[in-house]
């Protein structure tokens, strides 16, 4: 493996050797340093830069003032809250619909599983908003049906609370540990548990000493996700949190930025808050590493098997319509919510045929920002999905292939922004492009652009990187030797078979940045609204059903794109 | 046509030495199997002639073609080469079918296109492929990916092909029936082929001349099978190329004792000259080169008897040692019959004489 390794250093300064001035692989290791660094660290350094230094002299006095405040550490400790709770319910949750699906013998498997991975493809914001419509305090459609058929006094729910924002945050997040679980139970080796099984266990000993101890690292890489996610989490306690003054972080960060109206100070202010929500994401991150570190096992194989199934005898139909139930509450509910009041006159009214007009979507085809909206939505996903594409094949390529010195920190950097909240990359973002570095995008297209691509660039190169690792060395090799330069061996050969990788990291940015809410609405402009953007606008000045009307329309756009990532995905030329 | 002439490479992996001043000549038409264990550095050899690794030091050549010379400051990237390789793990290309595997090195000579398709037809009949043009990769067994690797590399040389353990992945039937095919195309055509291995009965079918390289990179011996086999030049190819015995030897007061299992047999057949440097030594022998015989002071007895049809096994008790032997079967009829649990005589035909390496040396 060594030595294995040294050869392909050996052949990576090959093109040096040929005395040729001109060497791509050194270009490339080159641009991806220099892009890394203008994408990655100038924002997380301005961040730091600014909550210290005042004027070009430390200054503490802003940072202790901002921490300090009692509205702030009441946000810390509801967004801690909502973290913690979010990850342990929606681990338990994920887990337990893995093991439903992954190894009982409940019918409707794999239907049931296409319809768990659907609130991953959604904004949990959209959820937020349809949740808030049902259950709100004040005239919720379904506080309101209570109200008056029970006779009750009081609304019997309240969504605009911290049990609201855990609950829709955690339907939108469980589907990480789902995933993660699911695949894994898929590739373990079932006669690790028939033989527990041969040797006496009873089968509840074998789920509690067998198979969740293999199963540990999926769980704790899914409840990593889940619990990353919540805490930079902004559109729903945004939504569900405003109307009653719950503020976490990242909505509080938003809070100063918004209130200051682009003033330095107010942003210097959110700068000192984003390092306190960095901090407290990695005291997250050591924390979890310190509980889950009771070991790895790498007896999980690549290849699926067909583990024995556990019968579920009289539990089957029960179970079954828990997973059914919780189907419809967490995906069909919300999803039919938006639809319906999108067509609907006015909020409030009752879901009844009568009140239903396609009025609110005439008015966003006639309302310039809305259009507007869309547009800039569509040209900055397309861009980021396509810069990124070509830029994480880039550094990718740099990363496995060329394998420079520093490789490592190259790696590092490209995918530190995925455990850096949006909130406080957006902010890093506005530090350093709007003037202060002499170059000013403040209020264009092009800041909201540098920040989709600091987010999403890691999705392309992962997936880029996993898809040149199955490109064997010889085969770039055997078109050297047959005549090729370097140049043309890489286009004729490695990119063609990375090809379908790439479609899929441009899907898997465009996607998340067609909906993004978090970053965008810390940068845009007044003629740089996003769709994420103009939704939660149009919710917030009260025009809720063209809000959800517009909400729909973006539904339709993700399952559509969504479908397309899918058949391009499977549709894998022998490689 | 052309030979390959390697002269005085040295090449290092860090401070790690893979070879250091290797010269090899393989001549035009011949098929020079270059056998050695793995990792001693023998694809590191084939890569500094393909040119996607530079040596040190030294020079190498394709007929009057100089590919790479350290003094003069030569090396031609790899593309410029036109070596044939087919690699270890074939590297046909996925993405493409096998006819546009096979037309690809033409494409990129610029060959006109009547040209390209005649020698891509010829190449692939050469390799027993025609009818499958349009198959992509996937779509064939190991053994057809690798005749279209073979057809590939035949058409982008016609002067040198390179063939690095092309058949370690085929199962042993397909094995001997490509190595047949590799034998009857170079018959065809007379390229010049240098063939990496560590196989050495896969050597030995296929080759003209043979090349032993030990764990240091540096060549042992260059020669004809039967040279190899029957008169290696040290013991590591004795080792290498077939199965032996070793056995520690003692001089003690003029007599020499053969050491096994620890007892010690009267061994004075062995020349006492060998003792004359003062380092332990060691008798090795060749299975096939043990017989017995009742006069022999070596005594030991048969724990098990294994038929094979060409072949008997004998596994022979000497002390607690087990040592094996081996008879051809038409021997064997020949001579008295013996049975397990007999108490036999060994005598020792070909018997060569080597330093105990040190770690032995310690064990004891």
């Amino acid at each position: 493996m060594k030595f294995g390794m040294m050869q392909r250093q050996g052949s990576s300064d090959l093109a040096a050797l040929d005395g040729k001035t001109f060497n791509l692989d050194k270009a490339m290791t080159i641009i991806s340093f220099i892009l890394l660094l203008i994408i990655v660290v100038i924002p997380i350094f301005m961040i730091v830069y600014n909550a210290f230094f005042y004027k070009g002299r430390l200054d503490l006095e802003m940072f202790r003032t901002v921490v300090f405040s009692k509205d702030n550490i009441s946000a810390i400790t509801n967004t801690v809250i909502i973290g913690v709770s979010v990850t342990v319910v929606g681990t338990i949750i994920g887990l337990f619909y893995a093991w439903l699906l992954g190894r009982s013998d409940i019918p409707c498997k794999s239907l049931m599983r296409a319809l768990f991975m659907i609130p991953y493809m959604f904004p949990p914001f959209f959820g937020a908003m349809a949740w808030d419509m049902l259950l709100s305090g004040r005239g919720g459609y379904v506080n309101t049906w209570l109200m008056t058929h029970l006779g009750l006094t009081a609304p019997p729910f309240n969504i605009n609370s911290l049990g609201g924002i855990i609950f829709v945050e955690v339907s939108y997040y469980f589907p990480f540990v789902f995933m993660q679980v699911v695949s894994a139970l898929e590739r373990m080796d079932p006669t690790l548990e028939e033989s527990a099984r041969i040797a006496g266990a009873s089968q509840s000993t074998v789920i509690r000493r067998i198979t969740l101890p293999l199963v540990t690292p999926a769980i704790s890489a899914g409840a990593l996700l889940i619990l990353i996610s919540s805490l930079a989490h902004f559109g729903v306690p945004a939504i569900l949190g405003f109307s009653k003054q719950i503020y976490t972080l990242p909505t509080v960060i938003y809070a100063y930025i918004d209130r200051a109206g682009g003033s330095f100070e107010g942003i210097r202010q959110g700068a000192a808050l984003s390092i306190l929500l960095v901090f407290v994401v990695t005291m997250a991150l050591i924390l979890q590493k310190i509980v889950l570190s009771s070991g790895s096992y790498d007896i999980i194989k690549g290849k699926s098997m067909r583990p024995t199934l556990i019968k579920l005898r009289g539990a089957k139909y029960p179970l079954l319509l828990l997973a059914i139930v919780t189907l419809i509450l967490i995906v069909l509910v919300p999803l039919i919510m938006i639809f319906l009041e999108g067509l609907v006159k006015a909020y409030g009214l009752p879901l009844v045929p009568e009140n239903f007009t396609l009025d609110n979507f005439k008015a966003i085809a006639s309302s310039k920002q809305t259009l507007d909206a869309i547009r800039n939505s569509l040209f900055l996903s397309i861009s980021a999905g396509v810069l990124c594409m070509f830029l994480g094949v880039m550094i990718a390529y740099v990363v496995i292939k060329i394998k420079p010195k520093g490789k490592e920190i190259l790696e590092m950097l490209s995918v530190l922004p995925y455990s850096i909240p949006g909130t406080v990359l957006a902010i890093g973002v506005i530090l350093s492009w709007s003037g202060q570095l002499g170059i000013n995008l403040y209020n264009t297209v092009w800041i909201i652009l540098v920040a989709y691509m600091a987010r999403y660039l890691s999705f392309s190169m992962k997936s880029a990187s996993a898809s040149l690792q199955q490109v064997h060395p010889s085969l770039e090799e055997a078109a050297r030797a047959c005549g090729a330069s370097h140049t043309e061996s890489l286009k004729d050969i490695t990119l063609p078979l990375i090809r379908p990788a790439m479609i899929a990291g441009f899907f898997l940015i465009f996607l998340p940045s067609m909906r993004e809410l978090t970053t965008s609405i810390l940068l845009y402009g007044p003629y740089t609204r996003t769709l994420g953007v103009q939704i939660f606008a149009l919710r917030d000045s009260g025009q809720i059903p063209q809000a959800s009307a517009l909400a729909g329309i973006a539904i339709c756009i993700i399952i559509i794109c969504n479908a397309i990532v899918t058949h391009i995905t499977k549709d894998k030329r022998g490689v | 046509m052309a030979n390959v002439r390697f002269e005085n490479v040295t090449f290092h992996y860090g401070k790690h030495c893979i070879f250091k001043n290797l010269s090899l000549t393989v001549e035009e038409s011949q098929i020079l199997c270059l056998v050695g264990p793995s990792g001693c550095g023998k694809t590191t050899l084939v890569r500094c002639l393909l040119g996607f690794i530079k040596p040190e030091t030294g020079a190498i050549y394709v007929g009057d073609r100089c590919l790479f010379d350290a003094d003069r400051g030569i090396n031609v990237p790899p593309e410029n080469r036109h070596i044939g390789v087919v690699f270890q793990d074939y590297a046909v290309w996925p993405h493409m079918t096998v006819w546009e595997n096979v037309l690809y090195p033409m494409k990129k000579m610029g060959l006109p296109k009547e040209e390209r398709e005649a020698r891509a037809h010829h190449a692939l009949e050469q390799v027993r492929m025609t009818g499958y043009e349009d198959h992509l990769p996937s779509q064939l067994s190991g053994g057809q990916q690798q005749r279209v690797a073979i057809a590939r590399a035949l058409v982008s040389s016609d002067e040198v092909i390179i063939m690095d353990e092309p058949i370690t992945n085929l199962d042993a039937k397909l094995r001997e029936e490509m190595l047949n095919e590799i034998r009857l195309i170079q018959h065809d055509i007379g390229t010049t082929i240098l063939y990496i291995t560590h196989d050495q009965e896969a050597a030995l079918q296929l080759c003209d001349i043979m090349a032993i390289m030990d764990r240091d990179g540096s060549l042992c011996q260059i020669g004809q099978d039967e040279d190899i086999i029957l008169r290696p030049a040290n013991r590591f190819v004795f080792e290498f190329i077939g199965v032996s015995n070793f056995f520690p030897l003692v001089r003690e007061k003029d007599h020499t004792y053969l050491e096994a299992g620890g007892r010690k047999f009267p061994y004075d057949s062995c020349p006492a000259e060998i003792f004359a440097s003062g380092k332990p030594m060691e008798m090795g022998v060749r299975l096939n080169d043990i017989v017995f015989d009742e006069n022999s002071p070596v005594r030991g007895t048969i724990e098990r008897i294994i038929f094979l049809g060409s072949e008997y096994i004998y596994f022979i008790r000497l002390g607690d040692r087990t040592i094996r032997m081996q008879s051809n079967a038409l021997d064997v009829m020949q001579r008295d019959p013996v049975a397990e649990n007999q108490e036999v005589g060994l005598a020792f035909l070909q018997p060569r004489y080597y330093e105990a390496k040190p770690e032995e040396v310690n064990a004891q």
